[in-house]
């Protein structure tokens, strides 16, 4: 077999860092290893880093630099969001809107304020696509509703949610707004104006940046308890010392995925629909999962009858193939996608589906080797499955 | 994740598919929440003569049903029917921790269908009483 480059079709997972923000981090591990809150030159030289990340990712996300807190993750920026709102707003009231295809970091949260803490929760159904339905958002807002926390576009069957629609409902009902748009940077437009949102949270390792790195965006006015208490670093809602290097390269990945976005997202939306076809036309009993159009450039999540995912997924890795089942936030367990089963997928079915999520490195050869063994893993797999009658 | 010897019989599993006019079959799981396997068996002089597996589920469902044929074939009834998952995941190399309930699944078969076969000679004994599940 020699030496075969890995066609990695799991993005949504992780992506690797782009030698660009390799070099722009570097020197801030290096010979700039101030802290920022330091007075002198070293120290100044790291705050001078941190406010240019901080208006390169609020030019991009069309707000003020005063409204971007800088946290470890994704799901610390998502935990902040919602027990931050939850907490300060306790006395306003006890209810939270959220959808049933959440990612785990927004979900877990939500269930543990729910049981643990005594807030009311409605988990608002979706449709056979994964899309939530304004119209279900104004009619679950009560008298208590303190928050409504939305995702972008799902990390599973990468669907786009009406966002700015949900947005302008809440904005109307003076209800605070957050969505976990994770997987939309790099692909669709993060300008909160347009998407009427009051808070959104970005993971830096998902567009060609470093692990370890997040953002919470906090519209002015709109009221957080702290999620750590300390010296009181990004606007005292976030204290610690400041992971200097990691925020300049969250911010440098998030300007080149910027300019590349359209061009990059029509490029992957092609190589999706090739292989999306390709799967459907060469493999009976599978479906595409999420919204045919309104989905994520990079995303094919494709469900398999008859067999279970992680044997694709090995037979998959043995062809030098790296793609996912479900999410791979729940790899371990075998239990079917809360997201398919929220859509109707039938949970037989639903443990049959396979992420794959595209990127910048992957090109229409990547596509073809994937559909070149497609067909005869799942045919072998099927012979062995007492599900399936031929 | 998995020993060389799960990947081993994932990629190569033996003695894959069915058994026409099977002596005992047995068919454990459920494919709503958890793996399906189907266990088909041929028996002559008390002995295993022939087995036989069909099997939904993830790598280690399949590696531990192929392995768990081929730790049953020309054994007697007696001692296939005492097959552990313990042994049927120790002659794997070991699997890990979440994936243990998948050797439960194998020995499980294997008991449903010796028990299949069982039940079926009793009901011939008792003048061919049969029972269809």
């Amino acid at each position: 077999m020699g030496e075969r480059r890995v066609v990695y079709l799991d993005h949504a997972a992780t992506t690797a860092v782009h030698p660009q923000v390799i070099e722009a981090m570097l020197p801030y591990y290096g010979e700039r290893y101030g802290n920022a809150s330091s007075v002198h030159s070293l120290g100044r030289e790291a705050r001078q880093a941190v406010d240019n990340a901080r208006a390169t990712v609020a030019e991009i996300l069309n707000c003020s630099p005063r409204e971007i807190i800088f946290t470890s993750c994704g799901t610390e920026s998502d935990n902040l969001a919602i027990r931050g709102v939850c907490w300060m707003r306790r006395r306003q009231g006890d209810h939270a809107i959220t959808s049933s295809v959440e990612h785990h970091a927004v979900s877990h949260t939500c269930e543990q304020m729910e049981r643990q803490f005594g807030f009311e929760v409605t988990y608002l159904p979706v449709d056979e696509y994964g899309r939530v339905d304004p119209a279900d958002v104004e009619r679950a807002i009560a008298d208590t509703t303190i928050l409504i926390s939305i995702i972008y576009a799902n990390n599973e069957v990468g669907t786009v949610e009406p966002i700015a629609e949900i947005g302008e409902i809440a904005r109307r009902r003076g209800i605070p707004f957050h969505t976990d748009a994770v997987q939309a940077a790099g692909a669709l437009s993060l300008d909160v104006q347009e998407l009427n949102v009051d808070l959104l949270t970005l993971s830096g390792h998902k567009f060609y940046g470093p692990k370890g790195v997040g953002v919470l965006y906090v519209r002015e006015g709109t009221e957080l308890l702290c999620s750590q208490t300390g010296g009181g670093h990004e606007w005292g809602l976030r204290s610690g010392t400041e992971n200097v290097a990691g925020i300049v390269g969250l911010a440098t990945a998030l300007k080149l995925a910027e300019e590349r976005r359209e061009k990059e997202s029509r490029r992957l939306t092609a190589l999706r629909d090739r292989l999306v076809e390709g799967v459907l036309s060469s493999i009976d009993h599978c479906w595409l999962l999420g919204h045919p159009s309104q989905r994520l450039p990079n995303n094919a999540n494709i469900a398999f009858e008859y067999v279970e995912g992680e044997g694709i997924l090995l037979a998959l890795d043995m062809e030098g193939i790296a793609a996912s089942s479900g999410s791979a936030c729940s790899t371990g367990s075998s239990d079917a996608s809360h997201v398919a089963l929220a859509m109707g997928v039938k949970p037989e079915v639903a443990r049959g589906a396979i992420r794959m999520t595209l990127g910048h490195e992957n090109t229409e050869e990547d596509v073809d080797r994937v559909l070149e063994v497609f067909p005869g893993i799942v045919q072998r797999l099927r012979a062995m499955s007492p599900l399936y009658e031929a | 994740m998995y020993s060389e010897l799960v990947m081993q019989h994932f990629t190569d599993p033996q003695n894959v598919g069915v058994i026409d006019e099977p002596d005992g079959v047995g068919k454990v799981g459920n494919p709503m929440c958890g793996d399906v396997m189907e266990m088909f068996i041929k028996v002559k002089e008390n002995h295993i003569e022939d087995v036989k597996f069909r099997t939904f589920g993830c790598g280690a469902a399949i590696a531990t049903s192929s392995i768990a044929t081929e730790m049953i074939k020309g054994k007697s009834l007696d001692e296939a029917v005492n097959l552990s998952n313990k042994a049927v995941a120790d002659a794997l190399g070991g699997l890990p921790a979440q994936k243990m309930h998948c050797s439960n699944l194998a020995a499980d078969a294997v008991r449903a269908a010796i028990e299949d076969y069982r039940s079926k000679e009793k009901g011939t004994k008792n003048e061919g009483e049969q029972r269809e599940e």
